[in-house]
């Protein structure tokens, strides 16, 4: 009969420990952030979709030789290339020219094997992250029209 | 009018929990034969969310796999990867930098103490409390907002590379990280007296879902399951890899075998890991976090490779057979929920199905991880 009594008791002392703790969480401050009135800063390493580079003269750098394309586990990514006669010291020379850069988001594992295989810094993440459509078609990027755009803006 | 129905004791009838029920935590269907609230027999439908992870590293290169192994656990990926380059890196021979091993501990023992922060809120509101979840996941966040400043990614974290490290941590890495620890063992300090004190929760849990070691063994339930059970295995002691053997750290084991063993096992764990994470901090070496000569396609020579870590959930196996290609010949996970969850068949026979819940949430189910 005394451990009947006395399981009530401390059966009711925790319940009100447990209270006074939840009760204590009330006048903590607010930890959660209104999202789509207030968004937080990303960070600098964080991993959106991937984007071109463009050098100083506002062409990307990429130079079309495909090593993205072939580390990426998922195959989204497709590239090609034409071949423009370009005058280099007097010369006249071949050059690759990129002609399309095609993401397909919707494959991406955002890994970031394309940055790393890379040896041009042509590519790099950007910190793109409201992405949300209910078309399919909305995440096959075309990076080289968006490049284009972005240096049409910065212009 | 219908005829009055006739209930018979020996009238058993079907109760289909899942796929899609919250107990579950994802897409696991359990096919229960029941006697009024009692389990008669139950059966575990798995297969909802099987991706063919096995099959894609054959067809992929070893470094085109790294992004698949986040996938299976998305709780505590960290020791999956780790395995997983662990076993690439000790078949091809390739050396790596101390720093990134120690980087490499931390970061899992972050991911671990996270993993182990969402079960207990989860694991809590399967039994009807719901505040411990919300005070969980504020903790866990902290961890998440250092992991993605750190690898760039909050739960599929892609951040182990065969030979060390793809970025290094910085100063305010380590600075919040030691922040943390004191913040984290005051809130383990919050959830003793909050969770593990509650009498509702001791009543529900002790002497509830007897796993006996023996049906361990038998299984092959490995984790705070097997340490619940008495068993004292933990990869990280008993087949030490990475820079586990410097560091000082205890194996929470109880004997009791009940639900409430396996809780009390994973709570001390998150101390544990913490000290880990400390020592870590303490110790972090200075220098390189890559080889010096950054491996390019890999190709392993002929042979059969086995890892084992342990993750979140208990040993996680990863096993390559090369035939000296790019890819994997044969690659095989053995993944730890997979066989932990195979006691649920047997040990709930006989069980209230309230208390097969509960039980249920004690084994730490993650679905896409048992799944592949």
């Amino acid at each position: 009969m005394g451990g009947y009594f006395s399981e009530i008791f401390y059966g009711s002392k925790s319940l009100l420990i447990g209270m006074g703790i939840t009760f204590r969480e009330f006048f903590k401050p607010t930890v959660t952030v209104q999202y789509p009135y207030q968004t937080l800063k990303m960070t600098a390493r964080y991993r959106g979709h991937i984007e071109l580079l463009a050098d100083e003269e506002g062409n990307p750098k990429c130079v079309a030789c495909g090593m993205c394309q072939r580390a990426c586990p998922s195959g989204c990514i497709s590239l090609d290339s034409v071949s423009v006669d370009v005058e280099v010291d007097g010369k006249a020379k071949k050059k690759k020219v990129l002609s399309k850069y095609d993401l397909d988001f919707t494959k991406c594992s955002l890994c970031g094997q394309c940055v790393e295989s890379c040896n041009f810094g042509a590519i790099d993440f950007s910190k793109e992250y409201n992405l949300a459509s209910t078309r399919k078609e909305d995440f096959h990027f075309n990076l080289l029209q968006r490049l284009k755009r972005s240096e049409e803006k910065n212009t | 009018m219908s005829a009055p129905i006739q209930l018979r004791p020996d009238e058993t009838f079907l109760l289909n929990v899942g796929p899609q029920h919250p107990a579950t935590h994802g897409v696991l269907r359990v096919k229960m034969q029941m006697d009024g609230e009692y389990i008669v027999k139950a059966e575990t439908v798995l297969g909802y969310v099987h991706r063919m992870h096995e099959k894609m590293g054959e067809n992929r290169t070893y470094a085109q796999y790294l992004p698949n192994l986040s996938r299976l656990d998305y709780l505590g990926a960290l020791g999956y990867t780790h395995g997983h380059v662990l076993a690439i890196e000790r078949a091809a021979g390739i050396e790596v930098p101390e720093r990134a091993e120690y980087i490499r501990a931390i970061t899992v023992e972050l991911n671990r103490v996270a993993s182990h922060l969402f079960w207990f809120g989860a694991f809590v509101m399967d039994l009807g409390g719901f505040s411990p979840l919300m005070y969980a996941i504020q903790d866990r966040e902290h961890i998440l907002d250092m992991l993605e400043a750190v690898t760039g990614a909050r739960l599929t974290y892609c951040y182990y590379r065969f030979g060390g490290l793809y970025n290094d941590v910085d100063d305010d890495f380590i600075e919040a990280a030691k922040r943390f620890i004191p913040r984290m063992r005051k809130s383990l300090k919050k959830y003793d007296a909050l969770v593990t004190g509650n009498i509702i929760f001791q009543k529900r849990l002790e002497d509830i879902a007897p796993v006996s070691a023996e049906m361990c063994r038998k299984y092959g339930a490995t984790g705070p399951v097997a340490r619940g059970s008495g068993i004292n295995f933990d990869v990280r002691k008993n087949e030490p890899y990475s820079v586990y053997p410097e560091f000082d750290f205890e194996v929470p084991v109880y004997h009791e075998c009940d639900s409430m063993a396996r809780y009390k096992v994973r709570m001390d764990e998150m101390e544990q890991s913490l000290r880990i994470i400390e020592q870590g901090l303490e110790k972090l070496p200075g220098g390189p976090i890559m080889t010096e000569k950054k491996p390019k396609n890999i190709k392993l020579p002929v042979g059969d490779f086995y890892q084992a870590v342990e993750t979140a959930r208990g040993s996680f196996g990863i096993r390559i057979v090369s035939d000296g290609d790019k890819n994997a010949y044969r690659l095989k996970l053995r993944s730890p929920t997979y066989s932990n969850m195979h006691l649920f068949d047997e040990a709930c026979e006989g069980m209230l199905i309230m208390d097969a819940l509960a039980f249920m949430g004690s084994l730490d189910l993650v679905i896409p991880e048992m799944d592949r």
